[in-house]
């Protein structure tokens, strides 16, 4: 299996705190990778960084080979790296339908001509992201919800909505945020379930969680932050008996 | 060179104004994050209810020494605007504090515009001029001419903004201020009444305001309802240059903006070729502007807070 | 009455109401000159134009939520530039469908030109900045007389070629078809087709892949750019776009008018177009035609107050003309504090700005902090 996205010893700062100390890790095609530590550890930061929205103090990432730190968040998207928010930020104000509708803004073209004149290829376009939006909707769940108001969504639903919205930009890595905070065990086993989905599929998946079983169950491996530095990485079964990692994590978690 | 020395100090004298004027900006900012943008028309009304009862007592008797009815215009227009800047807080802003971001900016022109129609309904149209009624002393400094009037508005003004500095540094209630600039929900729960804190802001915000009003136009010899709008704007800039939100930056980019636009004006016709002439001084604050806030948003006193995703 | 013909009943009702609303428009200069007075019919023509400037201001500040305090610029560029091209100013006279394609293209330059820097300015800064923009402008338009007259400084441009088609000057009052038309009576109907044409443009691109683009910016720029989104240039489309409009209404403004000056053209005009934004409900297209529409014809309904004072007390009080900025402010003021989402908002707006725990009322922190 081929690196899919590569951290090169990236370290970020702000102002005094150092939020990530040189950093390293691989993420292969086609696993899903599983990214813990507790709070404050740096895993947002991390994704941040990955994401373009912030730039790296230094090191480098690099997507499928090609450099993406400090690239504009668009331009990582379009290279095929989508992801969702800790804190769910959706379009409130939208559809759920047209939340979809807006990550399918990436792959699709029509300009302000194609939306003036709507031409044969416009709509022919606007129809066919709207048939992709659908599906993405149904996929996670939401099949009957296109036109309720993703404010109006209740929690665990706005969660998959996110999803969705990630999903219709095309990835090949997903990187989730906290995807089952707040869920409860039935709705997090339906998540778990959707993550194999996504898999099968062929999407890489990259996921910060806490919930220790949810992640030791699913993810291919598993890599450790904590204060900004990695402290371990390699199977679940590796790390969950690593004794840097029980000492800074798991031992509070599991004994809980 | 003389003419170098003589805008220097015409820049100072303006600066200092826009300075006072940009204080009121700036600790609003600093507390709400909103843009006052009727601050400038409270400044206007300063200098129309100081130049109100000037004339009425003028009226009454020409014969009393003119400082003493300058300071009695004073007396009366000070109090006059920071009631006007408290009702403006109650009633415009406070309903919106939880509002989307632009609801309050723009009810914020709304009361510069309702302000600004006030005046022209009530004081017309024409300029106003400002009665010569202060003792009037020059002297040649470096070859440069300076007026007593010039040298009193610089120190006074620098008088006023020690006197903040003192208060926000020294005091309880610039204990709060300052506190509730940091975070509004910290400083209620150690017990800081937000309200009285924001109210105490504008009212300072506005006596400032109002003295800098009366400055100005006693300094350029007239008054106007629409006066209030460029010096607004200018001493807006002038918060912005220094870093908004950043007291000390307020002083700094205030003088630093009637600097900049007075060696501009005296300077521009040579830069140009005599393309052109001093009326663009009033590009220069938002050239000023467009380039700080293009280039280093922060000021150039202010620190660059860093945004969260 | 757009409302109503968006949501007909049956499609029989829906034709019957578009016939219904096309007959009366087509008519509706006649009977306001019969019903008040030809002066009024020029009131109906600067209504049409203010719905045009406010439909393309509400691509900026609507659609994509950038509060832009400059349109007036690109209002005056496009004003300017049909003045120099069709008046003895600079002795050119091109013809009006020539000039037109021109003025909003100079405008959406400049639009473009002003955004590429200023865009990434968090909201009310944005604002600051295009109101120091517009007063640039206008500076420059009421100081390029000397040394070489451009502008004509204060004194403005005269003369203006009104627009001709099909050799008829819509300048005079003619006999078409046995019926008198004046001046007023042209540019209405040419002002209507045009705003018809803006109404059309503003209902596609709202519902179109820009006009999501715009909306998810406007939501939430962060998320919007972590989907894809180049945040910078759709924000520069929005610029644009409400630029051309801004261009293209300043060209028929000038043309209407025969003569522009810098009065024109100043920041408060730039507010008025907002206030009709805010007034009929921000981002949505009948409201903002509404919007646009009362605060043109208001103000002069406003005059008879001037005749009311005269037979009540003899003289008159209060120029009914000072009064109205004074009642637009108290307006602006109040639509916010009571009915922030306008007179006709859209549903989505409306839940906006009576959310408690509102996604609009959380901080819109900027996109990126180390490159910034
Ligand atoms: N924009 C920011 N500015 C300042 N500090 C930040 C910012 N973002 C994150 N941090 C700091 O970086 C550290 C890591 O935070 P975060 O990445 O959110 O942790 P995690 O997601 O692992 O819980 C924390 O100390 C946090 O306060
Ligand atoms: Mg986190």
């Amino acid at each position: 299996m081929a690196a899919l996205l590569s951290v090169n010893a990236v370290s970020k700062r702000f102002g005094g705190i150092v939020a990530l100390d040189d950093v390293t890790l691989t993420v292969q095609e086609g696993e899903i990778y599983g990214l813990i530590g507790p709070n404050g550890a740096g895993k947002t930061t991390l994704f941040n960084c990955m994401t373009g929205l912030y730039g790296v103090s230094r090191g480098e990432i690099m997507l499928d080979g090609k450099p993406i730190h400090n690239r504009k968040p668009h331009l990582i998207v379009e290279q095929g790296f989508a992801r969702t928010f800790q804190n769910i930020r959706l379009f409130a104000n939208m559809t759920a339908l047209e939340n979809v509708l807006v990550g399918r803004h990436v792959r699709t073209r029509a300009g302000v001509f194609g939306a003036v004149l709507r031409d044969a290829d416009t709509r022919a376009e606007e129809a066919a992201s709207r048939e992709r939006a659908r599906a993405l909707l149904d996929f996670v769940g939401l099949a009957n919800k296109g036109r309720t108001l993703a404010g109006h969504l209740a929690y665990g639903e706005q969660r998959r909505l996110e999803i969705a919205r990630a999903l219709a930009t095309e990835p090949r890595l997903l990187a989730l945020d906290e995807p089952v905070a707040g869920m409860n065990p039935a709705e997090r086993r339906q998540m778990a379930e959707l993550f194999l989905r996504l898999r099968a599929q062929g999407v890489t998946l990259l996921l910060i969680e806490h919930d220790v079983k949810l992640v030791m169950g699913l993810c291919d491996r598993v890599a450790v932050l904590d204060y900004g530095r990695k402290i371990a990485e390699g199977t679940p079964g590796a790390v969950r008996s690593d004794p840097a990692v029980i000492a800074a994590y798991l031992g509070t978690e599991a004994a809980a | 060179m003389e003419i170098f020395v003589q805008q220097l100090i015409n820049g100072l004298v303006l600066g200092s104004i826009y300075a006072l004027v940009a204080l009121g900006y700036t600790m609003v900012y600093g507390i709400l994050e909103l843009i006052n943008f009727a601050h400038g028309e409270v400044t206007m009304m300063g200098a129309m209810v100081a130049l109100t009862v000037i004339g009425l007592l003028l009226g009454l008797n020409p014969e009393l020494p003119g400082l003493l009815v300058v300071l009695a215009g004073v007396l009366i227009a000070v109090p006059a605007c920071m009631l006007l800047a408290f009702a403006i807080e109650k009633v415009a802003y406070r309903p919106l504090r939880r509002a989307p971001r632009l609801a309050p900016l723009i009810t914020a022109i709304g009361v510069s515009i309702v302000l600004q129609n006030a005046a022209m309904l009530i004081w017309g149209r024409q300029y106003i001029s400002f009665p010569q009624i202060l003792p009037q002393m020059s002297f040649t400094v470096l070859g440069a001419h300076v007026t007593s009037l010039q040298i009193f508005i610089v120190l006074l003004c620098m008088t006023m903004m020690a006197g903040l500095w003192w208060l926000v540094q020294k005091t309880r209630l610039g204990r709060a201020m300052r506190a509730t600039a940091q975070s509004k929900e910290v400083a209620m729960l150690m017990g800081v009444d937000i309200d009285r804190v924001i109210s105490a802001t504008f009212v300072i915000g506005a006596a400032l305001a109002a003295i800098a009003g009366v400055l100005v136009s006693a300094y350029y010899g007239l008054a106007h309802y629409y006066m209030g709008f460029m010096l607004g704007l200018k001493a807006f800039s002038a918060a912005v240059l220094g870093g908004i939100g950043n007291i000390a930056g307020a002083m700094l980019g205030g003088l630093l903006l009637g600097i900049i636009e007075a060696l501009g004006a005296g300077y521009i016709g040579d830069f140009t070729g005599g393309f052109l002439g001093s009326h663009y001084q009033d590009v220069f604050a938002f050239f000023v502007l467009i380039l700080v806030l293009v280039f280093r948003p922060s000021g150039l006193l202010g620190e660059r807070v860093a945004s969260r995703a | 009455m757009l409302e109503f013909l968006r949501r007909p009943r049956t499609r029989a009702q829906a034709r019957a109401a578009i016939i219904l609303l096309a007959v009366l428009l087509a008519v509706l200069p006649f009977l306001v000159e019969a019903g008040l007075s030809r002066s009024w019919v020029r009131v109906l023509d600067f209504a049409l134009l203010y719905v045009i400037l406010a439909l393309g201001l509400n691509i900026v500040v609507g659609y994509a939520g950038l509060l832009d305090l400059g349109f007036v610029a690109f209002y005056a560029l496009g004003a300017y530039l049909y003045a120099w091209l069709a008046s003895p100013h600079f002795g050119l006279h091109l013809p009006f469908w020539a000039i037109l394609p021109l003025g909003a293209t100079l405008a959406g330059v400049f639009g473009v030109l002003l955004g590429a820097p200023t865009l990434r300015l968090r909201g009310d800064y944005l604002a600051i900045v295009t109101l120091g923009f517009g007063e640039i402008i206008r500076i420059f338009m009421n100081n390029l007389n000397a040394p070489v007259n451009i502008t004509n400084g204060p004194q403005g441009i005269n003369l203006i070629d009104p627009v001709t088609i099909a050799g008829i000057s819509f300048g005079k009052t003619q006999q078409l078809f046995g019926i008198t038309f004046s001046s007023a009576h042209f540019y209405y109907y040419l002002f209507l087709a045009f705003t018809l044409v803006t109404v059309f443009i503003a209902y596609r691109l709202q519902d179109s892949r820009i006009g999501r683009a715009w909306a998810a910016i406007r939501e939430d720029e962060v998320a919007a750019a972590a989907m894809g989104i180049n945040t910078r240039n759709i924000k520069l489309l929005a610029f644009a776009m409400g630029a051309v409009f801004g261009g293209v209404a300043g060209g028929l403004f000038a043309a209407f008018q025969g003569f522009i000056s810098p009065e024109s053209f100043t920041l408060w005009e730039s507010i008025l177009i907002l206030c009709m934004i805010v007034l009929g409900g921000m981002g949505h297209i009948p409201g903002v035609i509404l919007g646009a529409v009362l605060l043109t014809v208001l103000p002069e309904a406003l005059r008879y107050l001037g005749d009311w004072q005269r037979a009540a007390v003899g003289e008159v009080v209060v120029d009914p003309g000072d009064l109205r900025m004074l009642l637009f402010g108290v307006a602006l003021v109040l639509m916010m504090i009571y009915r922030p989402e306008g007179l006709i908002p859209s549903r989505q707006r409306k839940r906006e700005f009576h959310a408690e725990d509102g996604v609009a009322a959380q901080e819109q922190a900027s996109l990126y902090d180390s490159r910034a």
